[in-house]
């Protein structure tokens, strides 16, 4: 019976360090938020409190499951832990049929766990649990908050899936369904029953459609990885490709597919010129972007880069490098600018995002993917945090309008103080450590290579770094400092613990998770030793494996760990940073994030400085910044309007030339069937009835022979014999 | 005295009843002549039997084929029951047209 | 199971019911209905049957045990000759499904329901007959079966311009039926050249493909089996459509009476891909070959043409249809790749389209029921009133932007993942239409469901039990398929590598 179903449920075991049934665990994670939204799509509504419990809970326990993992994956504490399903046996072939090309016979989607994977999982499923807290009390009231919890879980489920993936197909599947749900929590107030947003339904379609542009072309990046290589597992993608490489040096189509799918992550991870969603997509309830910001999509563009990074050749690694760099200090300056609490958070979302992505390009890939974790979680605190602003303000989100909450909302100002501290890269919070990782690599890189192109990176994220601690105090001083400027404002108010105890939770990891330095205060300033991920996740040796010396590899791959271990070497990891440009580079981001902060005072704490005058001086840049350097309206223009019009184009063609040539081909045909029925009644009918008339004519003539007179008859009758006698006798014929 | 006899009476006889179908003024006497043809047939059919005798092998021997006796006597048959017949039609077309000149009805026409 | 004639069965039941419905008096609406419900009932219980365990099609030629073989005009070696092999399968099931929830979508069609009713019957008849054909004469003959009541149904019970929809459709296919006659003769007297008998049997001429003698043989300068493909692929490409074949879909889809036009989409122009599938591509593999090229090109055209066209439109069920005409360029793309991914991947497309687009259909109806016009741009707010329905018409245009998860993304990503070693331009010229699809069927949705509640559509009810139920079965597949794609992958995989096998033989490759 049944033959669709065999293979679908192998009997999963343990192969791990993990203890028994590792795979069943970390499969739960997933499948536990994604079970709530079955629930809760389908009886969420009569659960008490419409079941938003029932999510959270499930979160919980995901959480904790992913935490517990990750416990036992540090105390493991080996570089190359690597727990892949599909190499122990266990796999879902999904639609690869067995009757594959022998090649491909084997491929099956299966769970992708090291040190990366696990790290994330962990973070994912924390922050997004806190969200889940947060949004019951942030979400009181709605009206369809039941709704709202279900679409919650599912892009967790989606988020979690897409980092246990162990291929690219997979991969891509939930980097889909994060699209999809970020469509519908972003548009989840468009239908609103009292009032609904057309505006949030404009963000979603918009945020829809910005990263469908990427995912096609991460797809056509597959596709083009899939033909050469027939493989889209991470691991197999590593070895076909250092294969490769080794054999013939890298080739301009691996360029094309590095490059296209690097688009994907630009569309996800909103770089530049992708990133226009992303401030849109603030139209989204606050929970929901701090689901985005910190937790999903975006990061798993970054991860995506990360994990692609051995498929892209040194000219596609210059152009993640660039992209991301630009958008870093692109997005910085709008940040400068922006008034809305949110806007300013999203654009500083896209400038980190920059950073993590240039890192990635410079070649710090563990530096870029570190950078992700500490950002989610000064992330996510810094918007939770604004949406308890909002929420204690009454919704009103223009920073012109607030002011002085610093006393009214202490925990939320405590929690956005620090996590402010740690994104600007202030030293011994926890973004100082990735950001610091970061600089150094890229300057590690500009000092390797001499080339001045390399040395931009550089010097375009120093200036991000310092424009950053200055919009993010700018944030801090003219939401929390002097006095209210409006009436929201001054009756602002403290929110529920459900928000408060994800503020502090994250606002813990704002400060500790770059480093644990409550544990080694000495270390933790000097940079002695390499902050924990740096030790757990490595950069690829390029060299190595661009020689082609990896068979299986773990983490990032690269090492070439397992193949070595089983020669019986010992590997040996080289550190992540060359120790002279980390203290150069360290030097330079502190100076940065100093110049920044203190700028921020200048303007807005001392008002010593007026930004408005500033403001005023710069004339027609500001303006352009303002606006957001009119790339929103450029892209209405030139593509929306443009697409438009050319479908409007193409239906006319459909209309009048397709549809025109059928009807001249029917025309045509009745004026032929016109000439055909004249041809029938002159000619055919003619014949026909000249025939007839012929035929009565000769009647007419040969009647008269016809006089019903027997004996007439007779005598003709005997005239004919007599005549037949004469033929027979006399031989006439 | 040979075959020629036979045909010269029946000729006459068929010149006789043809003149008489074609020209007599009376249904009846058209039936006569019509007698008189078929009799004219029966003398040749006969004659023509009787000096142009042939045989047949039959069950071991030879038997003399009559056919043209055999016919003679199934046209005698058939004019009987022509005979019948015509005056039967000829009784009813009196009722109808209260005549039997074949002059007179000329109804066929139509 | 030996003894049933199970195909036949299949095929001919609804003509049964057909033969009933017309025998029972005036008047008894609910009854002829009711017949209706059970005689297309029988064929999907029994394909159902067949499908999830009733045959093995793993060995990817026709199954033997339901293979029904008879003379019927020996004079001609005319065969009745019925056989269901992993290509047929799942077509069968979704045309027995769509025929079935058809009929209780019809419902409450009012006009004449005896006729309509009839002639729906005998419609899967047709189509159900089509699939399952092993004799090309037999073939035929199902398929103009099919042309008459699409014919009238469309001409007496469709909108305003009924018979102007009724009558392009009626023309386009049959001038594609006129070319494929002309091949099927053709075919069959070339077939016994030779001392061979001359056949309709397809497998058989299937089998001389590529090996027969007049694959060297010339007409006009032009290679026979050159002419014979385009003379099937023509006739195949009206019904599928295939762009510039196509303008007759959107009148007949506008002018349609729902339940039909869930028919046409859902089933109808599976026919023509199948027929390429089963006739035009063996019978002459070298010319496929030859011109895989021109397919894909225009496979392309249809996927880009179709989304912008559709993004172009303010009537619902026009979008849709040209939304239709875009996802039937996968399978041309998919099929000229010559690739087993992209050819699973095109075929796939057949069932994933056959239930999304059902869907959408079905979606559309429930609102034109309600508002008696499809006009996007009067439209909004509906999510307010109609929660149920905007559950279910998510679902359903997420299956058709093709969203992981649901069916279409399996055939889509396949179909493009086998086709880029072929066409890589094409392929990615035709993600245009990937994305046209995600943008029109969005904004339909938004200007559908979102914004204000006009004030004229607030006391519109939601889905009725009825209206959820015909749309159920099509979501549950949608998301089963997405899912679960070895649903069908594993039944048509086999018969589908037999076939790209021979085809491969066929063309020396």
């Amino acid at each position: 019976m049944l033959p669709i179903l065999e293979g679908l449920l192998p009997g999963l075991e343990s192969v791990s360090p993990l203890g028994p049934s590792a795979y069943l665990w970390l499969l739960a994670v997933p499948l536990l938020p994604l079970a709530a939204w079955m629930l809760q799509v389908t009886i969420g509504r009569f659960l008490p409190r419409q079941g938003d419990w029932m999510p959270t809970g499930a979160m919980g326990l995901s959480a904790v499951i992913a935490i517990v993992h990750l416990i036992k994956v540090l105390a493991h504490w080996d570089a190359d832990f690597l727990l892949a399903s599909a190499q122990d046996g266990y796999g879902w072939r999904f639609f690869f049929t067995a009757e594959f090309p022998a090649a491909i016979a084997g491929f099956k989607a299966g769970i992708l766990y090291d040190n990366l994977s696990a790290i994330l999982l962990a973070m994912v499923a924390l922050v997004s649990f806190l969200v889940h807290l947060f949004s019951i009390g942030y979400m009181q009231g709605d009206s369809r908050y039941n709704i709202f919890f279900s679409n919650l879980p599912f892009f967790t489920f989606a988020m979690l899936a897409l980092v246990l993936s162990d291929n690219l197909l997979f991969f891509f599947v939930f980097w889909e369904l994060m699209g999809l749900c970020s469509y519908l929590l972003i548009g989840h107030l468009a239908q609103d029953e009292k009032e609904p947003r057309m505006s949030a339904a404009w963000a979603a379609l918009k945020a829809f459609m910005t990263t469908r542009v990427g995912d096609v072309c991460l797809f056509i990046g597959m596709a083009v990885f899939w033909v050469n290589f027939e493989t889209l597992s991470f691991h197999g993608l590593y070895t076909a490709t250092a294969d490769h490489v080794a054999a013939n040096g890298w080739e301009s189509w691996m360029t094309f597919g590095g490059v296209m799918m690097f688009l994907g992550a630009v569309g996800k991870s909103a770089q530049f010129p992708l990133h226009v969603w992303l401030p849109d997509a603030m139209e989204g309830p606050t929970p929901v972007s701090a689901m985005i910001h910190a937790a999903t999509m975006v990061a798993a563009g970054v991860y995506l880069t990360g994990r692609i990074y051995l498929l892209c050749s040194p000219e596609a690694r210059l152009v993640v490098a660039c992209v991301g760099a630009f958008t870093a200090i692109f997005a910085a300056t709008i940040g400068i600018t922006s008034f809305d609490i949110k806007k300013v958070l999203a654009y500083s979302t896209i400038s980190q995002l920059g950073y993590m992505i240039c890192a990635i390009g410079v070649g710090g890939v563990a530096a870029g993917l570190f950078h992700v974790i500490t950002h989610a979680m000064f992330k996510a605190c810094l918007f939770l945090g604004s949406g308890s602003v909002i929420h204690g303000c009454h919704h009103e989100q223009d920073m012109r309008e607030m002011g002085g909450l610093r006393k009214k909302m202490p925990i939320t100002y405590l929690t956005m103080l620090v996590s402010t501290l740690a994104i600007s890269g202030v030293p011994l919070f926890a973004g100082f450590y990735s950001k610091d990782a970061i600089i150094g690599k890229a300057l590690e890189r500009s000092q390797e290579s001499g080339e001045l192109i390399w040395a931009l990176p550089f010097w375009i994220l120093l200036g991000a770094a310092a424009i950053t601690a200055f919009y993010m105090f700018r944030l801090i001083f003219m939401t929390f400092h002097g006095t209210p400027r409006s009436k929201h404002a001054e009756h602002a108010h403290e929110s529920p613990w459900t928000m408060t105890v994800p503020l502090l939770v994250l606002g813990f990891f704002a400060v500790f998770s770059g480093k644990f330095w409550l544990a080694d205060p000495l270390h933790a300033v000097s940079g002695g030793n390499d902050p924990w991920f740096l030790q757990l996740v490595q950069d690829p040796d390029l060299e190595r494996w661009e020689s082609g010396h990896v068979t299986a590899a773990g983490g990032l791959g690269g090492h070439g760990a397992l193949a070595e271990h089983h020669e019986g070497e010992v590997a040996h990891h080289e550190h992540y940073v060359g120790a002279e440009a980390h203290h150069e580079a360290m030097i330079f981001s502190v100076l940065a994030a100093g110049t920044g902060i203190l700028l921020a005072f200048l303007f807005y704490f001392w008002k010593v400085l007026s930004a408005a005058r500033v403001a005023a001086s710069l004339g027609g840049i500001y303006r352009l910044v303002l606006n957001k350097y009119w790339i929103d309206e450029l892209y209405q223009v030139v593509v929306v309007r443009g697409t438009m019009k050319f479908s409007d184009a193409l239906f006319w063609i459909d209309r009048t030339l397709v549809d025109g040539l059928v009807h001249a081909v029917a025309g045509t045909m009745r004026r032929l069937a016109g000439l055909s029925a004249a041809t029938d009644r002159i000619v055919v009918d003619g014949a026909v009835n000249w025939l007839g008339e012929t035929t009565i004519a000769a009647g007419q003539a040969t009647r008269r022979i016809q006089t019903g007179r027997i004996q007439q008859y007779a005598y003709f009758t005997f005239a004919g014999a007599l005549a037949l006698a004469a033929v027979v006798l006399f031989d006439l014929i | 005295m040979g075959l020629t006899a036979y045909l010269v009476v029946a000729a006459i006889l068929f010149v006789i009843g043809l003149v008489m179908v074609a020209s007599r003024r009376n249904l009846i006497y058209v039936l006569m002549g019509l007698e008189l043809i078929l009799n004219a047939a029966n003398l040749n059919l006969v004659a023509f039997n009787r000096f142009n005798p042939t045989t047949k092998f039959v069950a071991g021997q030879d038997v003399p084929v009559l056919d043209g006796q055999i016919a003679a006597i199934f046209v005698i048959i058939l004019a009987a029951a022509e005979a019948a017949l015509a005056l039967a039609i000829v009784l009813n077309v009196y009722s109808l047209f209260e005549t039997i000149r074949p002059d007179d009805i000329d109804n066929l026409k139509d | 199971m030996d003894s049933l004639p199970l195909l036949s069965l299949i095929t001919f039941a609804p003509l049964l019911g057909m033969a009933l419905s017309l025998l029972l008096p005036k008047g008894k609406d609910d009854a002829v209905r009711w017949t209706a419900v059970v005689f297309t009932g029988i064929p999907l219980l029994l394909s159902c049957w067949v499908y999830l365990g009733g045959a093995d099609f793993s060995a990817g030629g026709m199954v033997p045990e339901l293979t029904e073989q008879w003379s019927w005009i020996p004079q001609f070696n005319v065969e009745y000759f019925l056989g269901m092999d992993g290509l047929s399968a799942p077509l069968v099931l979704l045309s027995c499904l769509i025929h079935f929830i058809a009929v209780f979508a019809s419902w409450n069609i009012k006009k004449s329901v005896k006729g309509y009713f009839a002639l729906l019957m005998l419609l899967e008849v047709g189509v159900n007959g089509v699939f399952m054909a092993l004799d090309f004469f037999q073939f035929y003959v199902f398929w103009e079966i099919m042309l008459l009541p699409m014919y009238f149904l469309i001409g007496i019970w469709g909108g305003p311009r009924r018979e102007y929809a009724a009558i392009k459709f009626f023309l386009y296919t049959l001038a594609g039926s006129v070319l494929m006659l002309v091949a099927l003769v053709a075919v069959y007297l070339k077939s016994g050249e030779g001392d061979l008998e001359s056949t309709f049997n397809i497998l058989q001429l299937q089998s001389m493909a590529g090996t027969w003698a007049f694959d060297a043989s010339t007409f006009l300068g032009m290679k026979f089996t050159t002419w014979i493909f385009w003379f099937l692929f023509v006739g195949f490409a009206v019904k599928i459509p295939v762009f510039p074949f196509h303008t007759w879909l959107p009148d007949a889809h506008v002018e349609a009476p729902t339940p039909i036009s869930v028919i046409l989409a859902g089933i109808l122009l599976k026919l023509g891909a199948y027929g390429m599938l089963r006739i035009n591509f063996p019978l002459a593999p070298d010319a496929f070959a030859h011109f895989a090229y021109a397919l894909a090109i225009l496979g392309t055209i249809n996927i880009v043409y179709g989304a912008y066209v559709a993004m172009g439109q303010t009537d619902f069920k026009r979008m849709v249809a040209y939304s239709s005409v875009s996802h039937m360029g996968y399978f041309l793309l998919g099929v000229a790749a010559f690739t087993f991914t992209g050819l699973n991947g095109a075929t796939l497309q057949l069932f994933t389209h056959g239930t999304s687009s059902a869907m959408l259909f079905l979606i559309v109806g429930v609102v034109y029921d309600r508002a008696h016009h499809r006009n996007l741009n009067d439209f909004g707010g509906l999510a307010q009133k109609m929660p149920y329905y905007l559950g279910l018409s998510t679902v359903g245009i997420f299956a058709a932007i093709g969203l992981p998860g649901m069916s279409g993304f399996i055939s889509e990503a396949m179909t493009l993942l086998g086709a880029y070693e072929a066409f890589p331009v094409l392929v990615i010229l035709s993600t245009l239409g990937i994305l046209m699809t995600a943008a029109f069927m969005l904004y339909a949705l938004q200007r559908v469901f979102l914004g204000k509640l006009p004030d004229k559509y607030a006391d519109f009810p939601d889905l009725t039990r009825r209206e959820a139920g015909t749309m159920l079965p099509f979501a549950v597949l949608c998301v089963v398929v997405g899912v679960l794609p070895t649903f069908v992958l594993d039944v048509q995989g086999p018969a589908l590598a037999n076939l790209l096998e021979s085809l491969n033989t066929a063309v020396g490759r």
